[in-house]
């Protein structure tokens, strides 16, 4: 029993238990997987909204471990979700069915995209970050516009057919496989990120955000550090959008609309950057909110949308989780017991 | 770390989202998926609304079954439409798919359709194409083919013999100027040049600075329904008038929910198309007056699709005795006929796609309004590439 203590609650005075602390799981972590799955019970009929929200959570993932680890602004993130959704689309017509290796190639692509153009978005400043991932966006959208023998152009890439996942479970209309197989790779990458960001090169990053000057004096090679996360940010895009061209098998113009960018800033701002989670929180969130408000009042739910979202960023600093974390500190203030950790 | 415990609060609220599938048999669910919000939302508006105001005026009850209309955004997204198109079908169990706003958000459903065996009434999509990916999909909107044809005939029957194209670059754009080149040139007529604006955030004057250039005698436009007073307002301010160069169009560019707005520039365009609110017959004008009553708006092209979609919808019901299965339904929906506010209109059972009349109108100022002002008829028109195909 003691034995598990310390493992879920390393001493935080040694300085290898402070920084063990924060990569072991929670057992509100497990709780939340294993609440994940049995939704399949739960809540059988939504499913194929929980599959949306398990892709929206994958793609602000990755966004997170650029912008809250690493501190690159990016409004062009799509462009790596719409890479990844129209190889993955255009795999599946032209050949290769299995969903799996479509995903891996897919990610590769992105993951290729992100490290190519990763040399121009690091130079320059925030602003300069924001016009050059905008523009790489802008850039994509349109080839992908003009290239309509390929793409399918503004009416989207239709006859995408995908074979069953790992040759067992065959995509159906209820959605149940899509769920189970977007679930099962928001799971695993979440795994390898929060593998990553506690790792030492994690750390890195952070001092890098923290303040890139010194953590290139104290002789980390910081550029290097910065294109290794973006590249695999970029992967983790490419893999979320080809998990949303896989599932819909339909593949639009839309995938790299200017809008799919700023809703996963959104859903990263409304859940807490920095600190995963935060992705995860935000997108559930996220999508419900849209699910429950436009089911109300399909005409004038942006309005409802747009005064929460407005609300949530100025009464609450980091998101969601910061205001979890504010009401925490708040009751455990009143119980007197000082800081709970 | 400390702050993870609020995943409980987020895990409950999704257990909060399961809904409850309770169904009455005795209900037949129809669902409506439309572009509420975006750009393409007064498609949507029209469309609900004239929904709306036909159940109002014809009841909910048919054939011993209640009609419930569930209507929802899908944004103009298409795999948003698609998802939505899943839940309705899996989750609410609708007997009939409805909607459409745009030929994407159309592809991307039909396998849905097919799939679940549930009818899929397309009321404004209108790429040619739309009704061969499913043989669930019945359409009560139009072609752009369709009401393109006939102006490419009457074009170089009245003095017109050179043209520039300009049309929105996606399949209902390539349509209209594919169908209007074939015909134009058929009669005579000679295309200078063909251009494409991008469907997004267009910007016109270039485009139409290019067609002034070419020194046509008239300028041939295509854009979707709600983008034809940028058009209008950028042919004013280049002066295309002025070069002897006149405007055509097919009807969506000077759709009726926007065209009073577009002041007297738009005076004497000729277009053509198969529904206008100024049609001559006693079924349009009661719809007309009863639509400015509940929603203070004129029905326009899209709005009629909606409304005959759920004429479509009744007749067939009462046909099956309320039978709402998805095969029954439309096998009870082809070669329906009726006469609609925008005239005669038939379902063709091989196609699935509506026959109606085209009219060619001019704008003209009516009681001190805007208005499409019909003075010929092309009688029965049916979609001519599928007609070219067989």
């Amino acid at each position: 029993m003691s034995a598990l203590l310390t493992y879920f609650r390393p001493d935080t005075r040694t300085a290898s238990g402070a920084l063990l602390a924060p990569a072991r799981w929670q057992p509100l972590e497990i709780l939340f997987w294993l609440f994940a799955v049995s939704l399949f019970w739960l809540a059988p009929s939504k499913v194929l909204l929980l599959n949306e929200i398990a892709i929206l959570a994958l793609f602000a993932l990755s966004l997170d471990l650029i912008l809250g680890y690493a501190g690159i602004v990016s409004l062009g993130h799509g462009a790596f979700f719409g890479l990844g959704a129209y190889v993955a689309g255009l795999l599946g017509k032209h050949g290769l069915h299995d969903p799996v290796a479509g995903l891996l190639i897919s990610g590769g692509v992105a993951a290729l995209l992100g490290f190519v153009t990763s040399f121009l978005v690091l130079r320059g400043s925030d602003l300069t970050k924001l016009m050059v991932t905008l523009g790489v966006a802008l850039i994509l959208r349109e080839l992908a516009n003009k290239f309509s023998t390929i793409t399918g152009g503004a009416d989207g890439l239709t006859g995408v057919t995908m074979g069953p996942v790992l040759g067992l479970f065959e995509f159906d209309i209820f959605g149940k496989t899509a769920y189970a197989y977007s679930l099962a790779v928001l799971f695993i990458l979440f795994y390898i990120a929060r593998r990553l960001v506690n790792s030492p090169y994690g750390l890195l990053l952070r001092a890098i955000k923290g303040n890139s000057l010194r953590a290139g004096a104290m002789g980390v090679p910081t550029s290097l550090r910065l294109v290794i996360i973006y590249t695999i940010a970029a992967g983790y895009a490419g893999i979320a959008g080809a998990l949303l061209a896989q599932t819909s098998q339909f593949v639009s113009l839309d995938v790299l609309d200017f809008h799919r960018s700023a809703d996963v800033l959104l859903v990263l701002v409304l859940g807490g950057s920095g600190q995963l989670w935060g992705a995860v929180v935000g997108a559930i969130a996220f999508k419900i909110m849209y699910d429950f408000l436009a089911a109300i009042t399909p005409q004038y739910w942006q309005f409802w949308v747009g005064l929460v979202l407005v609300l949530i960023v100025l009464l609450g600093k980091g998101g969601i989780l910061g205001f979890y974390g504010a009401g925490r500190d708040w009751l455990a203030n009143r119980l007197g017991k000082g800081g709970v950790r | 770390m400390k702050r993870r415990h609020l995943l409980i609060a987020a895990a409950a609220g999704l257990g909060l989202l399961t809904s409850a599938g309770a169904y009455a048999q005795q209900t037949v669910k129809i669902g409506l998926i439309l572009p509420m919000t975006g750009p393409f939302a007064s498609t949507g508006r029209q469309i609900e609304g004239l929904t709306k105001l036909y159940m109002a005026q014809n009841g909910n009850m048919v054939a011993g079954k209640k009609v419930e209309l569930i209507v929802k955004d899908d944004t103009g997204v298409a795999d948003v439409t698609k998802r939505i198109a899943q839940e309705l079908v899996v989750n609410e169990k609708v007997s009939v798919l409805a909607g459409f706003g745009l030929t994407p958000l159309a592809l991307a459903t039909a396998p849905i359709a097919t799939q679940a065996k549930v009818p899929m009434i397309v009321m404004a999509a209108a790429t040619s194409i739309i009704t061969e990916q499913s043989p669930y999909i019945v359409r009560t909107g139009f072609t752009l083919p369709q009401v393109t044809a006939p102006l490419a005939e009457w074009a170089p029957k009245n003095g017109i013999k050179k043209v520039v194209t300009l049309v929105t670059d996606y399949g209902p754009g390539h349509d209209a100027e594919k169908a209007f080149k074939e015909g134009f040139t058929k009669g005579g007529g000679q295309v200078l040049a063909e251009l494409r604006v991008p469907l997004q955030n267009p910007e016109f004057a270039p485009f139409l600075q290019r067609a002034k250039d070419a020194r046509p005698d008239a300028l041939f436009v295509f854009v979707p329904s709600g983008a034809g007073s940028a058009v209008m307002k950028q042919f004013a301010e280049r002066d295309l008038a002025k070069d002897g160069i006149r405007l055509i169009a097919t009807g969506d560019v000077l759709d009726d929910d926007i065209l009073n707005g577009m002041g007297d520039v738009a005076l004497g365009v000729v277009s053509s198309h198969h529904y206008s609110a100024a049609h001559n017959s006693p079924e349009n004008k009661a719809l007309v007056e009863a639509f400015k009553k509940s929603n203070n708006m004129r029905p326009n092209f899209h709005g009629v699709g909606g409304w005959d979609g759920m004429h479509l919808i009744y007749q067939a019901l009462k046909k099956t005795n309320g039978d709402a299965d998805g095969t029954k339904l439309l096998d009870a929906m082809k070669g329906q006929s009726w006469t609609s506010p925008r005239g005669p209109v038939m379902i063709d059972p091989e196609t699935r796609d509506i026959v109606q009349n085209v009219f060619i109108r001019k704008v003209e100022k009516v009681n001190g309004e805007l208005f499409n002002v019909e003075f010929a008829t092309v009688e029965k028109v049916k979609d001519p590439v599928k007609a070219a195909k067989k």
